[in-house]
This record gives C-alpha cells, sequence and structure tokens, in this order.
C-alpha cells in the first residue's frame, strides 16, 4: 500500500517512509486476522438446524482473556510503534539545524507562497536579498531552513516528495528543515483549506546542483545590488593591494 | 390519558419519547439527503473537473469549499447526531429501562424543535447572499473570523448560530438520557442490568456534555470575531488563531466516540440477537468504553500536530492517541467472540450490524498512521484521512443507523420491512462504499491533499485522476442504492408484514411492550429479574430469556 | 424509594417524581444542565487566564475597570444568593416543616421576589459601568483585555438574565401554588451564576499581577 507514496527526496523521507511501511504492515497485519476471524466465527457459526448456540458470557477472567490476551499484544504493538517513530518526529521537528546551508523565508499568502532569498551575502535585510514566487530553489545535499509565516489565514507548506508538511500561522515564524538529495522538479501545495483559491496554491520545488544555484542566485540578485557588492569587493582588492 | 389528542399533538408537538425519537430520526435522514446531494456535487467535480454537473451546474471554486464544508458539517451534526443518539437514544432508552417516559417530557419536545430551528437556520444559510459558509467544518479562524477571507458574509455567522442551537437541542437530549435513566428504571433494573445500549447512549451524553463547553465558548468568541472584528482569534489584534483549534478539537474527537458509542450499543443488540449469543464481556466492555471516555478528552492535539504548536508537546498527545486504540481493540475483539459458538442469522439488520464491525476495522487502524506524530507529518490532511474517517463514520452513521432501523422498524411501525429489498439495499450499499472510500487511501497516500477542487491542476497527482473517477462512480451507485430503502421505508410503514410484540425473540424491554406501544410504553409495569443477554440458556425451552422472566 | 413528603404534596404534579439515592429527578437533571455550564465557563477562564500570563501589562488594564461597580455587585449578588437560599428555606427546605402550603408559597414568592430586585440593580449597575468604560474609551478596540472583559461579563449578565426570568416564572407559580419544587432548581441556578461571578471579579477587577 505504502508503494503508493511518492518518490521521496530528502534526507529525512527515508525514515518517515521507513515508519509509514512499518506501522502500515504491522496494522493490516492485525486487520486481516480480526477480519479472518469474523468471518471464520459467521461461517461456522451460521444457523443450522435442530443446533442451539452456546451460553457463553465471557464475565469469567478464563474468557475474558481471549480477548484481553490480544488486546494486551496490541498495546505492545503501540508502545513498539510509538517508541519506534518517536525519533523520527524528533529529526524533522525538534531537531532544526543550527548551522544551516541556506536560511528561506517563506510566506503564505491568498494564494501564493512569497519566498524570500538573502542573497549573494546570506544575510537577511540586506540589499541584495530578493524574493519569488511560489518557485522554490535549493542546492542538493545541503542544509536548508526556512521560517515559516502568514499574511493572512492558516496556510500549510506541503511538498509530498520531500514527506514535508508544516502549517504556517500568521502572527508566528515557525522554523523548519529539510535536504534535497535528488535533483529535478517537485509540487509544492497548500494542504490547510485557505479560501477559495485554495486548490489553485501551487509551486514548485526546483532542487539545483551546487553550480546551478549559485548561478541562479547570483541571477536573481538585482543589478543594483550586485553593482553595490562589486564596488565593494574591487576596493576591498585594492585596499589588499597597497 | 384521558385528554384526547389531536394529530398535531401526538405527531408534530409531542412530547412521546417515541414520536420524539422517530421525529429525529426523519429529519435526520432528509438531512442525509442534502448531505449525499453535496457529496454528488463535489465528487463529480473532483472526477470530472469543470464539467457541468447534471442538477448543479458548473461548481465554482468557492462554491465547492461551501459544498465540502457544508457536506461535513451536515454529516456530523444534522444526520449522525440526531439519528444515532437523539433519534435512537430517544426511541429506545426509556423502554429499554422500562420507563413509561423520558424524565422531562416537554424538555424533550423543545429539544426536538431547537434542534428543527437549527436545522432551518442551517439550510437557510445556502440561500442568503454568497451562500453558505467555506471554511471547512472545522471553521478554522482567520479564515472564519474575516469576511474578507472567505468572501462570505452571512453564511459564517448562520453557520454559527445553527450549530449553537444544534449543540442546546443536544444537550436537553443527554440531561433527559442521563436523568431518565438514573432514576426512572423499572424496578429491578439495576445499572449492570441495563442494556449496552443504554449504557453507550449515556456515555455519550456524558462526553458531549463536558467537551462541548469548551467549543460554545469558542464559537461565540469567533461570532465576536466576526460581527465586531474583536480579535479574540486574529494575530494582529492580540488574539491567537490556533487556540479556537484547541478548543475546536478538545470537543472535536471526544465528538467521534459521541457518535461511535451509540452505534456500538446498537450494533451490540443486533449481534447478540441474531446469533442467539450472549454479548462477551459485558462489564469488560462498559469498563474499556469508560476509560476511553476519559482518554478522549486527552488525545485532542493529534490533529494539530503540524499547526505550529511547541513540537515537543505532541509526543505526549501522540502516546495517549496510540493508546486509545487499546480499550476499543478490547470492545471489537469482543464483539467478534460474541458471534463464538452462535447459531448466526443474517437477516438484513444483522448484515448491516455486520458489515459495521467489517468496515470499521480498516478505519480504526488506518488511524494510528494519522495518531503517530512522524507518519502524521505526511498523511495529515490528505485524503489518506478523509479515507481513514470515512471508514469509520461510514459504518457509524449509516450502516448502523439501517441495522437499527430494519431491526426496530417492526417495534417502531408494527410492520416488518420488506426483507428482499432490505438484502439488496445492504449488498449494494456495504460494497459500493468501498468503491467510494478504498480509491481514497490510494490518492491519499500519493500526495492528494484535501480540499482541492481539481486534482488534475497538480502534476504529482494527474496519473491518479482515475481513482477519482472509480470513487465518484461508486458514490453514484452507493447513493442509487438508497432509492430502494426510501421505497421499502415508507411502503412498509402502511403495507408491511405486520409484527407480533417480540418478533426477533429479543430479550431487552422494548420487546415486551406492543409493536407500535402505546402512550406510556408498557401495559403492565415491568420487573426486571435478569440481564438482556440470557439467550441460548441451557436446560431451558426456548433460546432466549426476556428479562422480565423470573429467575 | 421514599421521596420527600413535601413534594407529594404539590397539588398539580405533572411529571412522576422519581428518585434515585434520595435526589430527585429534577435535582439531578439541573445538575448535568450545569455539569454542560461548568464546561463552558471552565473554558473561557481557561482561556482568559493562559492569555492573562501572557500579557502581564493586562494588569494595569484591571484597573481602569470600575472597581466600586464590581464591588457592590459582589455584594449584591451575595446577599441575592441569600435571599435565595431563604425562598427554598421557606418553601421546601427545612424551615417548611409547620407551614401550610399558602404560607410556604407566599413567604417563597416574597424572597424569589427580593432575588429579582437584587438580580435587576445587579443589571442596571452593569450597564452603568460598561456605558462608563466604554465612553471612556475603554472599548474592545483598545486591548483585547476589553474584548474578554465584555465578552465575559457579557455571557454571565445573560445568564443572569436568564435566571431573572425563570425566577419570575416560579414567582408566578408560586402565588398559584403550583410547582414549588422549582424553587429548588431555580435557586441552584442562582447559585451557579453567583459562583461564575466570584471567578470573574478578581480576574477582571482587581489589579494582581501576575506574579514574578
Ligand atoms: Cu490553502
Ligand atoms: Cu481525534
Amino acid at each position: 500500500m505504502m508503494n503508493w507514496l511518492p518518490e521521496n527526496v530528502s534526507t529525512y523521507g527515508t525514515d518517515m517512509d521507513a515508519v509509514m511501511h512499518s506501522i502500515w504492515n504491522i496494522v493490516f497485519v492485525w486487520f486481516l486476522l480480526a477480519e479472518a476471524v469474523l468471518f471464520y466465527f459467521l461461517i461456522r457459526y451460521r444457523k443450522k438446524k435442530g443446533q442451539r448456540a452456546k451460553y457463553k458470557t465471557g464475565n469469567s477472567l478464563k474468557e475474558m482473556s481471549w480477548v484481553l490476551i490480544p488486546a494486551a499484544i496490541v498495546l505492545m504493538f503501540d508502545l513498539g510503534i510509538d517508541f519506534y517513530q518517536n525519533p523520527v518526529w524528533k529529526k524533522v521537528k525538534i531537531d532544526i539545524p543550527q548551522d544551516p546551508d541556506l536560511v528561506v523565508k517563506i510566506e503564505g499568502q491568498q494564494f501564493v507562497w512569497n519566498m524570500t532569498y538573502p542573497g549573494l551575502d546570506n544575510k537577511f535585510g540586506t540589499i541584495d536579498d530578493f524574493k519569488t514566487t511560489s518557485q522554490l530553489y535549493v542546492p542538493i545535499n545541503k542544509k536548508v531552513v526556512f521560517e515559516l509565516s502568514s499574511k493572512d489565514v492558516i496556510h500549510s507548506f506541503w511538498v509530498p516528495n520531500l514527506r514535508l508538511k508544516q502549517d504556517a500561522v500568521p502572527g508566528r515564524v515557525i522554523k523548519g528543515w529539510f535536504e534535497a538529495v535528488k535533483n529535478g522538479t517537485y509540487s509544492i501545495g497548500c494542504a490547510e483549506l485557505c479560501g477559495s483559491g485554495h486548490g489553485m496554491m501551487r509551486g514548485q520545488l526546483h532542487v539545483l546542483s551546487d553550480k546551478e544555484y549559485q548561478d541562479w542566485v547570483y541571477k536573481k540578485t538585482p543589478k543594483k545590488a550586485k553593482k553595490a557588492l562589486e564596488a565593494a569587493a574591487d576596493s576591498q582588492q585594492e585596499n589588499s593591494h597597497e | 390519558m384521558s385528554k384526547k389528542q389531536s394529530f398535531l399533538t401526538k405527531y408534530i408537538f409531542s412530547q412521546d419519547h417515541k414520536v420524539v425519537g422517530v421525529q429525529y430520526m426523519i429529519l435526520g435522514l432528509l438531512m442525509a439527503l442534502v448531505g449525499g446531494y453535496l457529496a454528488y456535487v463535489f465528487r463529480y467535480q473532483l472526477a470530472y473537473p469543470n464539467q457541468s454537473i447534471p442538477g448543479y451546474g458548473v461548481l465554482e471554486a468557492d462554491k465547492y469549499n461551501s459544498a465540502v464544508t457544508m457536506h461535513g458539517t451536515i454529516m456530523v451534526f444534522w444526520v449522525a447526531m440526531p439519528i444515532l443518539l437523539s433519534g435512537f437514544g430517544n426511541y429506545l432508552l426509556p423502554l429499554m429501562v422500562g420507563a413509561k417516559d423520558m424524565a422531562f417530557p416537554k424538555l424533550n419536545m423543545l429539544s426536538f424543535w431547537v434542534f428543527f430551528v437549527s436545522a432551518l437556520t442551517l439550510i437557510s444559510s445556502f440561500f442568503v447572499p454568497e451562500g453558505a459558509v467555506g471554511g471547512g467544518w472545522t471553521t478554522y479562524p482567520p479564515l472564519m473570523a474575516n469576511p474578507g477571507f472567505t468572501g462570505v458574509g452571512w453564511g459564517a455567522p448562520l453557520w454559527i448560530l445553527a450549530v449553537a442551537l444544534e449543540f442546546a437541542s443536544m444537550l436537553m437530549s443527554g440531561i433527559n438520557f442521563l436523568t431518565t435513566t438514573i432514576t426512572m428504571r423499572a424496578k429491578g433494573m439495576t445499572f449492570f442490568r441495563m442494556p449496552l445500549f443504554v449504557w453507550m447512549a449515556n456515555v455519550a451524553s456524558l462526553i458531549f456534555m463536558f467537551s462541548v463547553g469548551p467549543l460554545i465558548a469558542g464559537a461565540l468568541m469567533l461570532l465576536a470575531d466576526q460581527l465586531f472584528a474583536v480579535g479574540f482569534f486574529l494575530p494582529e489584534k492580540g488574539g491567537d488563531p490556533l487556540l479556537f483549534q484547541h478548543l475546536f478539537w478538545f470537543f472535536g474527537h471526544p465528538e467521534v466516540y459521541v457518535l461511535l458509542l451509540p452505534a456500538l450499543g446498537i450494533v451490540a443488540e443486533i449481534i447478540t440477537v441474531f446469533s442467539r449469543k450472549s454479548i462477551f464481556g459485558y462489564k469488560m466492555i462498559i469498563y474499556s468504553v469508560l476509560v476511553a471516555g476519559v482518554l478522549s478528552f486527552l488525545v485532542w492535539a493529534h490533529h494539530q500536530f503540524v499547526s505550529g504548536i511547541d513540537p515537543r508537546i505532541a509526543a505526549p498527545f501522540g502516546l495517549t492517541t496510540i493508546l486509545i486504540s487499546v480499550p476499543f481493540a478490547i470492545t471489537m475483539f469482543a464483539y467478534i467472540a460474541s458471534l463464538w459458538g452462535g447459531q448466526v442469522r443474517f437477516s438484513t439488520a444483522m448484515l448491516f450490524a455486520i458489515s459495521m464491525i467489517v468496515e470499521f476495522l480498516l478505519g480504526g487502524v488506518t488511524g494510528i498512521l494519522n495518531g503517530a506524530t512522524a507518519s502524521d507529518i505526511y498523511m495529515h490532511d490528505t485524503y489518506f484521512v478523509v479515507a481513514h474517517f470515512h471508514y469509520t463514520l461510514f459504518p457509524i452513521v449509516f450502516l448502523t443507523s439501517f441495522a437499527g432501523i430494519y431491526f426496530w422498524f417492526p417495534k417502531i411501525f408494527g410492520r416488518f420491512m420488506n426483507e428482499t429489498w432490505g438484502k439488496i439495499h445492504f449488498w449494494i450499499t456495504a460494497i459500493s462504499a468501498n468503491f467510494v472510500f478504498l480509491p481514497l487511501f490510494f490518492v491519499g497516500i500519493a500526495g492528494n491533499h484535501r480540499r482541492i477542487y481539481d486534482p488534475s491542476l497538480f502534476e504529482h497527482l494527474k496519473d491518479f485522476q482515475y481513482l477519482h473517477v472509480i470513487s465518484t462512480i461508486g458514490l453514484f451507485v452507493l447513493i442509487g442504492a438508497q432509492v430502494p430503502f426510501i421505497l421499502n421505508f415508507f411502503i412498509s410503514m402502511f403495507k408491511g408484514k405486520k409484527a407480533t410484540e417480540n418478533p426477533w425473540e429479543a430479550n431487552t424491554l422494548e420487546w415486551q411492550a406492543p409493536s407500535p406501544p402505546g402512550h406510556g410504553n408498557f401495559i403492565t409495569d415491568p420487573v426486571v429479574h435478569r440481564w438482556p443477554y440470557d439467550y441460548s440458556l441451557e436446560n431451558t425451552e426456548k433460546d432466549w430469556c426476556p428479562q422480565t422472566e423470573a429467575i | 424509594m421514599s421521596s420527600s413528603s413535601i413534594l407529594n404534596t404539590n397539588p398539580t404534579h405533572e411529571v412522576e417524581q422519581t428518585t434515585c439515592l434520595n435526589v430527585p429527578n429534577h435535582r439531578w437533571g439541573m445538575w448535568w444542565f450545569l455539569g454542560g455550564e461548568v464546561a463552558v465557563f471552565g473554558g473561557i477562564l481557561a482561556v482568559f487566564i493562559l492569555f492573562r500570563l501572557r500579557n502581564p501589562e493586562w494588569a494595569q488594564e484591571a484597573a481602569h475597570t470600575l472597581t466600586w461597580v464590581g464591588s457592590v455587585n459582589t455584594v449584591i449578588l451575595l446577599t441575592s444568593s441569600l435571599t435565595m437560599i431563604l425562598a427554598h428555606h421557606f418553601v421546601t427546605g427545612g424551615g417548611a416543616q409547620g407551614l401550610t402550603l399558602e404560607q410556604r408559597a407566599s413567604k417563597g414568592a416574597l424572597f424569589i421576589l427580593l432575588t429579582n430586585l437584587l438580580g435587576i440593580s445587579f443589571v442596571s449597575l452593569k450597564i452603568y459601568g460598561y456605558t462608563h468604560e466604554w465612553h471612556a474609551g475603554y472599548t474592545p478596540e483598545r486591548s483585547l483585555f476589553w474584548g474578554f472583559y465584555y465578552f465575559m461579563t457579557g455571557l454571565h449578565a445573560l445568564h443572569l438574565i436568564a435566571g431573572l426570568v425563570a425566577n419570575s416564572v416560579v414567582w408566578v407559580n408560586l402565588m398559584k401554588k403550583r410547582n414549588l419544587q422549582r424553587v429548588e432548581s431555580v435557586g441552584i441556578y442562582w447559585h451557579f451564576v453567583d459562583l461564575v461571578w466570584i471567578y470573574l471579579f478578581p480576574l477582571l477587577y482587581l489589579e494582581v499581577s501576575s506574579g514574578g
């Protein structure tokens, strides 16, 4: 069943897929067992002429154990699942890298995603910052941290191939991260109903090689900013020559 | 009664719990037609995007949102609640405990008419300018708090008003159920001699009563935000949008059990009668349900794992959520074990009751993938969730209600429903439902998120359009299958085979009253000598033993 | 089970009087109703306290509510609870022993009337407070504290007004010497509304810093 998942392209996606596969396998076996017993009883104990049902109340502890022991095993599986999957949650949502290679600001707005890049100097609030609309470009194999916010209503940043989903809530800045491991272009959606255009709130994630990404950033950097930066660099060079 | 009753006081403004119960059921079934029609409209759009829908026209994106919102709202609050809890509860509870009526008959009548007004209010919101609200049945602010965000004016406050009235009506019912059960039981009807349905209806009422309060508060605050822009949930005014989600889900999750428990009660009564077997582990089931009821107040944030709450509080809520599967595993296993050693008769009622268990099991186990925090990151707000809760709610609401209707129809109207047509209704309904909901698991896993009106717009979903087509065709069949039911229902009411007072040879007290029971229910006050599940006792001639029979 | 003999003397008893644990069903009903109400106000109070902890500056806002109105109203409500207790005392409580039906009903009616007069003064004073505060510029526009203030006290006032209506119905009943047991029901409700105020008063009127 979990083979229907779209291709995974993130580091932690591998862990999440493993979690989903194993949970599914466990619960599906339980489901089949319960159904098998149910159908067996239905066939085995269908009405037959001249036969009488047994008087069995299941009120003694001995009889109850027929239910309680399987339920106790369910409990053990439950706890097993919980302990097994908790580290993955922690990895995705709590352990956000302290030393990211790139930080992007993502803002939801009816019905687009506004991405703000720090530009060449990797710092926000400087003259070389630039924006894109609903197109997220990231370098491959790099830790990307995003700061998610919303301008109006609640949206949810959703990239199926990254196994990533996080609500964008007005009034809050929520941090998250991912690391893409495969070049390509992938769908971005909004997974929280946000108004009439919710279904059209689409975007794309472009995973580029390091070089392609640097070229793209250079191309996107505003001309004025480029000039200023180059001038600064030149003067620095001149200074060092003297 | 010495007073002669007019048609008006007997069937319309009646204080008789049986009439009130039937009124709730019929209004609930009518609302199901509205909810079903909306499902038809948006499923048609999903399968065949932007084509003109027969019987509607072209569905615009914002109307799509209204359709899914109102479908959810109607099915939960105006179909499931009135049929399962108020309908069957009102009809059966006094009969099953051996009372002449509810403790507060006037309050009971009032509760129905408040409910009636709430239904009118909700329906009227379709016809106000800009139409019904499209903010999702969860009505999250800020989307729902500001008309500017949805483009809907009056629809939003009308929605809140309707829901508030519906809550008031259900609270009145709950007060009646609890009080009646406590003070009006027949002589000898101890708590542990009550049928499981009575237990379930009471626990459901309790859960509802203590979970709905904070949401009533939240709804009033949302109304204040909508009408006066006060800002309880608006960040620019110092409010907090996530607060509403907490208030909503503090109610929303327990609400699932408010619906599930009466359904489990109905199924218990039916499977015991038609397998001629005692329920397996009566007290074990009751204690499990009580534990689940308490736990249900501690799981709400599992709807909010990725909503922006502190990720560190997700783990405890994930744990409680996964743990709540244990009492329900006990209950489901006990139901299956009840068939062990029985003599199963496949009447229409029994078929529906069994199909409820068969299909609910899939809904139950898939919940684990949403309850586990890590997998929920992916599954949250996808069609996987939609499929999961339809596999719980469809069996709870529809399969169970049908089971109950086929089963108690002879008691309610004194006549049987036609079994042949009943079985035709059953097989088409039970099978086509899987065609509707199974494909949704697959599109969900493939990454189809919820409430988007044209999935084919997304590159990663283009290949899965055929699954939406299968689901929609399944829905056509499912809706078509209800025609024989509706005809059967009304024709049998007048022309069905006459029923004796205990046609299924059942033990519970309602079968000791005439069919249909008159005003005051019982001809002689019943005295209870035993629990309700003495089927196939050893050394007795008949294989049932009414609760009134002395030991 | 024995339902109290006082209740059975009621000449026009419509509902069959049943009890469990010696508690008659109308009392059970009222308790369940208040159980639901506790959840409503519990939710609101919890939400307010959360916001209050997040916004220490609201302590200053609370200084701008008319504290004397709140204090006088607290006294009024407490007194009205006392008159309500007396009404119940003479109608179906300990003081009813040895009184005739007429005496019980007329004494009950008197104290219900007193309760309502106190209730009406509470509402009047509240309206005076609202207008004063509103005109002084303390509207919900100013800060969310005022949103909560009007919302919480408003909801409480609506409950109190509902209580006034219920009391009036019971007063009419008493004048006709009917449904004497209803005094107890409205009494329980009245005390509940009073109790809610006891929580609202310090939270909204007193300038308590949130500690630390
Ligand atoms: Cu959206
Ligand atoms: Cu839940």
